[in-house]
C-alpha cells in the first residue's frame, strides 16, 4: 500500500489550494492576535528598550483607570446614538426610495455616495463646516438660529462626531434595507389591506418582521463599526473637549502610541475584542426571539 | 497548541533575526526630520553630500521627512516595530522621555568645540554631565507685528498694550500653533507673570499659583471680553496678512518672504514681572539601537561643526556662542534687521526660558489639554478649572 493514495494526494491539493490564505491570516491576523495578548501582560518601555513580564498587572490598572471608565461611558453614548440614529434613518429612507417614482434612483445615488468618499477627506471637509463660522452655523443662521461651536462643546461634539458618521455610513445600510423592503411579496400587502390595516400597521406586522434578519444583520455591522470609528475622532476632536469623545480606541491608541505604554495598550485592544466580541455573541443569542424564521 | 506556540515563536524568531546586530562594510544612515521644506532638505544633503566624499564607508545618508504633527508617535511606533532610524530630530517635549529613557547614545566626545555651546540651551538635553542629543535649532519666540494693520509698534510693549492694539486693529493677536490644544505655546505669555506649568524639579504642579491664576485670567479675558485673540474653532492665518500679530518663533519668518503686507519683528511684550523669553528647541541625536550607532555619532560631529552649524543657523538659530552675534545671524537672515535679531534672538537664546517639558510629557499634554478645555468658554471660571488642572496632573507629576 502507497502512501500517496488518492484521498491523500486530494487533501494535499486542497491545502495547498488554501495555503495562500491560510498563511496571510496567520501572519497577519492570529500572530497579531496572540502577540497582542502576549504584550499584554508585559511592560514595554519602547525608548528604553526593556520588555518586563509582569503577569496580570496591566489587568488590575483596567479596574482602577478612571479615564477608562470616562471613555467606556464615552463609547456607550457613541454606540448607542449612532445604531440608533443610523439604522432609523436607513430604514426611514428605504421606505421613502422603496416607491415606485420618478427620480428614486437619484435619490438612491446621493444617499449612497458617501459611503465611497475618503473617510479622512470627509471628516476634513466637515471640520471646516463645523467650524463656529463655518456653513452650518451660516445655515442655522439663515433660520434666525445662533449655532453652538460644534467641535467645543461638552455635548455638542459627540453629537457632530455621530452625526458626521452617520451621514458617511448610512447609504450603506439604507441599501442593505432596499434589497430587504423589495424582497417583501407585495400579495402580502393587499391581503393586509383587504383586512382593513393601516400603512402604521403594515409596516409593524408585515415589513419589520419580514426585514428583521437585515435589521439584525445591519445592527451587528453597525455596533461593531461603532467600536472601531477612530479618524474621525482624531481629525474633529482629538477627544476632547474635556474627555467628552474619547472613545475606547481611541483611548487605546493614545495609551500605547502617544504615551509610550505598549503593554496597556495591547491590554485595552484586548478589552475591545471582548466588548466587540461579546455584544455580538448577545445579537446572535437574542436572534432568536426577534428575527423571523430563526426560532 | 504545540505546533501553534512553535509557528508564533518562528514568526517571532524571524522578526528579530531582521534587526541583527553590528554590520561592518557600507553603511547607510537614516535621519528622521519633520521638515519637508526643499530649501531645508537641499542644505541638508548638500552637508551629508560633503561628508559622505570623506568617508567612502559611508554609502547613503537619507533625510526621512515624518510631518510634525505626530512626529514624535510616528517615531516612537519605527522604535517599537524594530524600525529605529540611526539619527533622529527630537522635539523639545519629548527631550526628558528620551534623555533619561536611555533610548540615545552618549555624544558629547564628537561634538566639535563642545565648550562653546550655550549652557542654558544644552540643559535640557544632559543627564549626568552626559550629552544626548544636540541642540541644533533654538528658536526664540517673538511677536510678529502687521505694521499695515497696526501703525504704531513701540521698541517694547508690556502686554496690557500689545492686546489693546491687538483689539483696537479688529483683527487680533494670533497663536498660530496654539489652536487651543498644544497649551505649552502659552508659556510665551504667562512667563511674563512668572508663572510657569510645574516647579523646576517637575514634581509639583503650578497652574493653581496666583502667578498662573492671573496671568490666564488676563488671556482669558483677551480672548472673550476684549476679543483680542480669535476664539477657540476659528482660524487665522497672520501669515496670509488675516492677523495683526503673532506670537511665533524666528524660524516661521521664512514664510513672510512673500509677504503682501510689511510687518516687523519685536520681544515678547513685558509682563507683570518685567521682560524674559521664551524658546522652543530640537535636538538630534543617535539611537543606540542604531546598528551604525558610532558611525552615526561620528556624521552628527560634522553636522553639527563650525562650519555647518553656520550653514544650518540660517534656518535653526544656533546655540555656538561663536555664531550667537547679530552680526553672523543677519547674513543668514535677510528678512530680520540686525537690531531686531540682536534683542530677539541673542537676548531671548541667552536669557530665555525653554517651553515646558517633562517625563511623561504626552500623557501630561493630553491630561492638561482636557482639563483646560473648560476654561475656553466665555462664562468660565478661571480659578476652579486651573485647580482642577492641578488635581489632575498631581498623580502624573508625581510618578517615579
Amino acid at each position: 500500500m502507497t502512501f500517496w493514495t488518492y484521498r491523500r494526494r486530494d487533501n494535499l491539493v486542497g491545502y495547498l489550494f488554501v495555503a495562500p490564505a491560510l498563511l496571510g491570516s496567520l501572519a497577519f491576523v492570529l500572530i497579531p492576535l496572540g502577540l497582542v495578548g502576549w504584550y499584554s501582560l508585559n511592560e514595554w518601555n519602547v525608548l528604553g528598550g526593556t520588555f518586563e513580564f509582569i503577569g496580570a498587572e496591566n489587568y488590575q490598572q483596567l479596574l482602577s483607570d478612571e479615564k477608562l471608565r470616562e471613555s467606556l461611558v464615552a463609547t456607550a453614548w457613541f454606540a448607542a446614538g449612532l445604531v440608533v440614529l443610523n439604522l432609523s434613518l436607513a430604514l426611514l429612507l428605504a421606505v421613502l426610495l422603496n416607491q415606485k417614482l420618478r427620480g428614486t434612483t437619484v435619490f438612491r445615488t446621493l444617499f449612497f455616495s458617501p459611503v465611497l468618499v475618503s473617510l479622512v477627506a470627509w471628516t476634513l471637509v466637515w471640520q471646516l463646516m463645523l467650524q463656529p463660522e463655518g456653513s452650518v452655523n451660516g445655515l442655522l443662521g439663515f433660520f434666525g438660529v445662533d449655532g453652538p461651536n460644534w467641535l467645543r462643546g461638552d455635548s455638542t461634539a459627540m453629537v457632530a462626531v455621530i452625526v458626521v458618521q452617520v451621514i458617511k455610513n448610512v447609504g450603506l445600510n439604507m441599501v442593505l434595507f432596499l434589497a430587504a423592503l423589495q424582497g417583501v411579496p407585495a400579495p402580502l400587502y393587499e391581503a393586509a389591506k383587504i383586512d382593513g390595516a393601516g400603512a402604521w400597521t403594515r409596516f409593524r406586522r408585515i415589513t419589520i418582521p419580514l426585514i428583521s434578519p437585515t435589521i439584525l444583520l445591519t445592527s451587528i455591522i453597525t455596533i461593531v463599526g461603532s467600536l472601531q470609528v477612530f479618524a474621525q475622532i482624531a481629525v474633529l476632536t482629538q477627544g476632547g473637549p474635556g474627555t467628552s469623545t474619547t472613545v475606547l480606541i481611541y483611548y487605546l491608541y493614545q495609551q500605547a502610541f502617544q504615551f509610550h505604554h505598549f503593554g496597556y495598550g495591547a491590554t485595552l485592544s484586548v478589552l475591545l475584542f471582548v466588548i466587540v466580541a461579546a455584544l455580538t455573541l448577545l445579537q446572535w443569542r437574542m436572534r432568536r426571539k426577534w428575527v423571523l424564521h430563526e426560532s | 497548541m504545540s505546533r501553534l506556540t512553535a509557528v508564533i515563536l518562528a514568526g517571532l524568531l524571524a522578526l528579530t533575526a531582521c534587526s541583527g546586530s553590528a554590520s561592518s562594510g557600507p553603511k547607510s544612515l537614516r535621519m528622521t526630520v519633520w521638515t519637508a521644506n526643499e530649501t531645508h532638505l537641499k542644505l541638508l544633503n548638500e552637508i551629508a553630500s560633503e561628508y559622505k566624499a570623506s568617508h567612502p564607508d559611508v554609502t547613503e545618508i537619507k533625510f526621512d521627512s515624518i510631518p510634525a504633527d505626530g512626529y514624535t508617535t510616528t517615531l516612537t511606533t519605527q522604535i517599537a516595530g524594530g524600525n529605529a532610524p540611526d539619527l533622529a530630530w527630537i522635539l523639545e517635549e519629548s527631550a526628558p522621555d528620551f534623555v533619561s529613557s536611555g533610548a540615545l547614545a552618549p555624544i558629547r566626545g564628537k561634538i566639535e568645540k563642545g565648550d562653546e555651546l550655550t549652557p542654558s540651551g544644552t540643559k535640557l538635553w544632559e543627564k549626568d554631565g552626559e550629552l544626548y542629543a544636540y541642540p541644533f535649532s533654538t528658536s526664540p519666540f517673538g511677536l510678529f507685528v502687521n505694521t499695515s494693520l497696526v501703525k504704531d509698534v513701540p521698541a517694547k510693549w508690556t502686554w496690557e498694550q500689545a492686546m489693546a492694539a491687538a483689539a483696537a486693529s479688529g483683527k487680533g493677536l494670533v497663536l498660530p500653533d496654539f489652536k487651543y490644544q498644544n497649551w505649552a505655546v502659552l508659556s510665551s505669555i504667562w512667563r511674563g507673570w512668572d508663572a510657569n506649568a510645574w516647579s523646576d524639579d517637575g514634581r509639583s504642579c503650578g497652574f493653581s499659583s496666583p502667578e498662573m491664576k492671573a496671568a490666564m485670567s488676563f488671556i482669558h479675558k483677551a480672548i472673550f471680553t476684549d476679543k483680542a485673540i480669535p476664539g477657540p474653532g476659528t482660524t487665522v492665518d497672520f501669515f496670509a496678512g488675516n492677523a495683526a500679530m503673532a506670537i511665533s518663533q524666528i524660524s516661521r519668518a521664512g514664510a513672510l518672504k512673500d509677504a503682501k503686507f510689511t510687518w516687523t519683528l519685536v520681544p515678547l511684550p513685558s509682563g507683570p514681572k518685567g521682560d524674559y523669553a521664551v524658546i522652543g528647541q530640537a535636538g538630534v541625536g543617535v539611537l543606540k539601537r542604531s546598528k551604525n550607532a558610532e558611525a552615526a555619532a561620528d556624521f552628527l560631529g560634522f553636522f553639527t561643526n563650525e562650519a555647518n552649524s553656520a550653514k544650518l543657523a540660517q534656518f535653526f538659530p544656533s546655540v555656538r556662542s561663536s555664531l550667537l552675534n547679530a552680526q553672523t545671524l543677519a547674513k543668514s537672515n535677510p528678512l530680520i534687521r540686525p537690531e531686531q535679531l540682536q534683542s530677539v534672538v541673542v537676548e531671548g537664546i541667552s536669557k530665555g526660558v525653554v517651553k515646558p517639558s517633562h517625563q511623561g510629557q504626552e500623557e501630561l499634554n493630553q491630561t492638561i489639554r482636557a482639563a483646560l478645555d473648560p476654561l475656553w468658554k466665555p462664562d468660565a471660571d478661571v480659578n476652579a478649572v486651573l485647580d482642577g488642572v492641578c488635581t489632575k496632573i498631581k498623580p502624573l507629576l508625581e510618578r517615579k
